[in-house]
């Protein structure tokens, strides 16, 4: 058997070998103090430094930017994953549809456009995590489609920086981090936005 | 003061005028200087071509040769570092510690930048990897330049990639390294500057010997030969 | 298919490619570019330095206790829904995943850009089986297309700038699937834009996807993809069926680890903050993502690494390439004359320890150096490549007890050496007898009048290529001390 092969060669290998040092964690769990509200502006600052849409609102206005972003993309449908709030699309008249674990890959390609929330987002980074938890749907939701709305529910789902963000996620659940639209740098190491993932990306921060 | 000068291999026999420099610019700082004849090579080409068993024995000699010395100093960036770096990793921990390239033994004992010198040239600094990346010296080369009388320091583009010697590197992998040094050239042939200088004449002779077979006359000069130099015993 | 089989020793190869003006162009515009991005990343962050000494100690625990957190992993990746399968080499890796693959009736699948299956062959083999592998990265794309080897670790197609890319496209892509459009031009937009039509049709009807991983958390299963163009989350979550391939030194051993981990790969890799995407998953999940998902633990010569305590360090290595975007050898040479998957300064210690040194080529790898530094400066989990290039050197010329496929191995000094060995040897006597030394140096100036400036033969030749020699001077320093001396009345 190959497993234990593989695991006698490792002991093998670590017989004489040095104990391993600790794992000093003298590192910043946050590379600068910042109110809740700074952490918002530099996550809008982030996102769009990475060619994210970014548009700021309060809970009375997210049905308005919603239905504004949806019109201005000129889309036919909308994705509504499990848990949406029913008020974010209050103000579309976009056919909505819902995300069914039978609808294929295909059907998702047909799609306009998909709303979602997140679990959190990541201030230094410009980063939205899903999780697939309420109002995120399953991960393919937000892939296939070409125009994604993420809404975020600042400041209390943001978070300053990675090792934050990383505390309060659930490792069982699928996790996707999003910064910014698909890109690449495959073509002489030179960014460019867009390729199989959605290349339009509106983050709507909604305050208090 | 005495300190104990490791000259190397290379200056011994093929750049003997930085030898004589260091000696004249210690001297005139008022650093007495002794040349223990017992010493040879630190072992570096050995070393880095993977012979570590024709290593070992020179780093033990060195050891001994430099024993009894507070301070030992040499013209060399790379030897210092093969010194400092390598020679403990070969059981020869003795002289490690006590032996300073040239522009450390000024800046950080002697804590001196302006040594008195003059060179009315236009000079560009191409900084040594093993000074660079492994001593760690920084601006301390650019800072006693910087105080040299009538040297104009002309920036370099690129300054801090390799030139392409690398030891026998140069032999072994030669279009490789001639692509290196003839990119380093270039960009010290652009600079205009009259003489480019370093901390390692290792370097200084694969950088010499490209720009020389370019025709492109400019001088590969060692630092110390430009810090000995003064108005009244011009080098 | 393009393979790495039979390509000649490094300098050979490197002969011919420091020539090619195109290539040299691409490569000094493309990493000249990176090169001061990354520094730009590096420089917000102000803990970098302990970030990376956390990376480098996180690693070295994980392989200091491999074989436990292996067993971890194994556990909750079972736990989770998941099977773990363990191959010794490429060849059970390949057939591992084949059978998996003929399992499921597919003759196609979907590739996540992955450095294990690159280093396996994993497509040929394939191919081999009747199963078409479709490469899915844009850069993967590139190289598959253009029948070629990939260059560099995150950039495989390097060596290629947008003009030869727009024309491989044209040529090509109607034999692989949905053509090139009409009329494309070299706008990396609308290069980006062509691949995303020739690949969605794939994407969309893929029932198995094949991946590797940057990491995996012993603690929770869970398996760590980063990218950038949404290929990944396409292969790692459409199909019905995921089979990732993973080297055994990707596993960290907890989840918080990765606070550091995605804190220096990114900016490293890409100079990013963050990279565009990246998947984190554990198991299976019911109604979200692959049903079947099968994790192969990959040695190939991991665990003869592991056995090198000088050289093992070359297994923290997180892939980032870095040290190939500053490293002034890979900048001239390209990433094809390493003869490997893992071109650059850590290909030079990876794939001499992975393969071993007993061909011209691996054995060459470890000299492909000028020792300049730059590629430990960049690393950032501090891998002192120098140090380890030296060793391997050590190992070539002096021989010695290795590991080789997990038996203690005598290796005999390599041949070829002869001549530079009775030199070394010859230099050591010399230096140990400084009256000898004085001697050759007395020898030496002596001549000096009629000594060339370039020499017909050897190391000498290889210098004066393109190099003159330094003039031999009148004395040698000692001779100016010992007569300075007599002068001074002493």
């Amino acid at each position: 058997m190959s497993r234990e092969l593989i695991l006698g060669r490792i002991r093998a290998a670590n017989a004489g070998a040095r104990a391993a040092g600790p794992v000093r964690r003298d590192y910043l769990r946050a590379h600068a103090d910042r109110t809740p509200d700074e952490s918002v502006g530099l996550l809008a600052e982030n996102l769009a430094d990475y060619r994210a849409l970014v548009h700021r609102t309060d809970a009375a206005g997210v049905a308005g930017v919603v239905a504004r972003l949806l019109a201005e993309r000129g889309s036919r449908t909308v994705l509504v994953p499990d848990g949406l709030p029913a008020e974010w699309l209050a103000a579309t008249g976009v056919q909505q549809l819902e995300d069914r674990a039978e609808s294929t890959a295909r059907e998702l390609d047909a799609v306009g456009s998909v709303v979602t929330g997140c679990a959190l987002a990541i201030a230094e980074t410009g980063t939205i995590v899903l999780d697939g938890g309420t109002a995120q749907g399953r991960r393919r939701i937000t892939l296939i489609p070409d125009h994604h709305i993420c809404v975020i529910r600042v400041p209390e789902q943001v978070v300053s920086s990675v090792p934050e963000a990383l505390e309060r996620l659930d490792a069982a659940r699928p996790l996707t981090w999003i910064s910014g639209p698909s890109a690449t740098s495959d073509i002489e190491l030179d960014r460019v936005e867009g390729v199989h993932g959605p290349r339009t990306l509106d983050v709507v921060l909604v305050g208090e | 003061m005495r300190v104990a000068l490791f000259v190397t291999c290379v200056n011994d026999t093929l750049y003997p005028r930085t030898g004589q420099a260091v000696v004249t610019l210690l001297e005139r700082l008022g650093v007495g200087v002794d040349f223990p004849l017992a010493q040879s090579c630190c072992g570096q080409p050995q070393f880095n071509t993977g012979y570590r068993r024709e290593t070992v024995p020179l780093a033990r000699r060195y050891a001994e040769v430099f024993e009894e010395y507070e301070y030992i100093v040499t013209p060399s960036g790379s030897c210092a570092a093969m010194v400092r770096d390598n020679h403990p990793k070969l059981g020869a921990k003795g002289a490690a510690a006590r032996t300073y390239e040239l522009t450390e033994f000024l800046t950080d004992v002697l804590e001196v930048t302006d040594v008195g010198a003059y060179y009315p040239h236009t000079v560009t600094y191409h900084p040594t990897c093993h000074g660079l990346r492994m001593l760690k010296l920084g601006d301390r080369p650019r800072r006693l330049l910087q105080a040299v009388q009538g040297l104009e320091l002309r920036e370099l583009e690129g300054a801090e990639e390799c030139c392409g010697f690398g030891g026998t590197f140069a032999v072994k992998n030669p279009d490789v390294s001639a692509a290196m040094g003839a990119d380093k050239a270039r960009h010290i042939e652009d600079t205009g500057a009259s003489a480019v200088c370093t901390v390692d004449n290792s370097c200084l002779m694969h950088i010499g010997g490209t720009l020389s077979r370019r025709d492109s006359g400019v001088r590969p000069v060692h630092l110390a030969e430009i810090l000995a130099s003064t108005e009244g015993d011009v080098w | 298919m393009s393979t790495y089989l039979g390509m000649p020793a490094f300098p050979e190869a490197a002969a011919v490619s420091t020539r090619d003006t195109r290539l040299r162009g691409n490569l000094r515009h493309a990493t000249h570019t990176i090169r001061a991005k990354r520094a730009a990343a590096v420089a917000e962050m102000a803990d970098w330095q302990q970030l990376r000494a956390a990376g480098a100690a996180a690693k070295d625990d994980t392989l200091r206790h491999l074989d436990t957190y292996l067993e971890q992993l194994e556990t909750a990746v079972t736990t989770a829904g998941g099977t773990v399968h363990w191959a010794a080499d490429a060849e059970e890796a390949n057939r591992i995943v084949a059978g998996l693959v003929r399992a499921t009736g597919e003759t196609e699948v979907v590739k996540v850009k992955s450095m294990a299956t690159q280093e396996i062959g994993l497509n040929e083999a394939l191919e081999a089986e009747g199963i078409r592998a479709y490469e899915t990265d844009l850069a993967e794309l590139i190289v598959q297309l253009g029948d070629d080897l990939p260059s560099h670790i995150l950039v495989p197609a390097i060596h290629r700038n947008r003009g030869e890319i727009r024309d491989i496209f044209t040529g090509e892509m109607a034999a692989w699937g949905r053509p090139a459009p009409e009329g494309l031009s070299d706008r990396p937009a609308e290069l980006a834009e062509a691949a995303r039509l020739h690949l969605r049709e794939k994407f969309l009807r893929a029932k198995v996807g094949i991946s590797g991983a940057n990491f995996m958390v012993a603690e929770t299963g869970t398996l760590v993809v980063l990218e950038s163009e949404g290929n990944g989350r396409m292969c790692l979550t459409l199909p019905e069926t995921l089979i990732s391939v993973v080297g055994i030194e990707k596993v960290v051993p907890t989840w918080r680890d990765l606070e550091v981990f995605m804190q220096l790969l990114p900016r490293s890799s890409t100079a990013e903050r963050m990279n565009p995407y990246t998947t984190m998953w554990t198991g299976t999940t019911d109604g979200d993502g692959p049903r079947d998902f099968h994790l192969v633990l990959l040695d190939n010569g991991r665990t003869d690494t592991l056995a090198d305590q000088v050289g093992r360090q070359a297994l923290r290595c997180i892939r980032c390439s870095a040290c190939l975007n500053v490293c002034p050898v890979y900048e001239r040479a390209g990433g094809h004359a390493y003869g490997s998957p893992y071109p650059g300064p850590i290909g030079a210690i990876l794939t001499p320890q992975l393969r071993g040194t007993a061909s011209a080529l691996d054995a060459s790898l470890p000299y492909a150096s000028s020792l300049c530094g730059a590629c430990y400066e960049v690393c950032p989990v501090a891998i002192d490549i120098p140090e380890v290039l030296v060793h391997l050197r050590q190992r070539v010329v002096e021989g010695g007890t290795y590991t080789v496929r997990g038996t203690r191995t005598v290796i005999r000094p390599a041949k070829g050496h002869a001549a530079e060995r009775a030199a070394m040897r010859a230099a050591r006597w010399t230096f140990q007898r400084p009256r000898a030394l004085g001697a050759v140096q007395r020898l030496a100036t002596r001549t000096r009048r009629i000594q060339p400036r370039r020499l017909p033969v050897g190391p000498g030749k290889a210098w004066g290529l393109t190099r003159d020699l330094p003039a031999v001077p009148e004395k040698s320093f000692r001779e100016w001390w010992q007569e300075r001396g007599k002068g001074a009345g002493e």
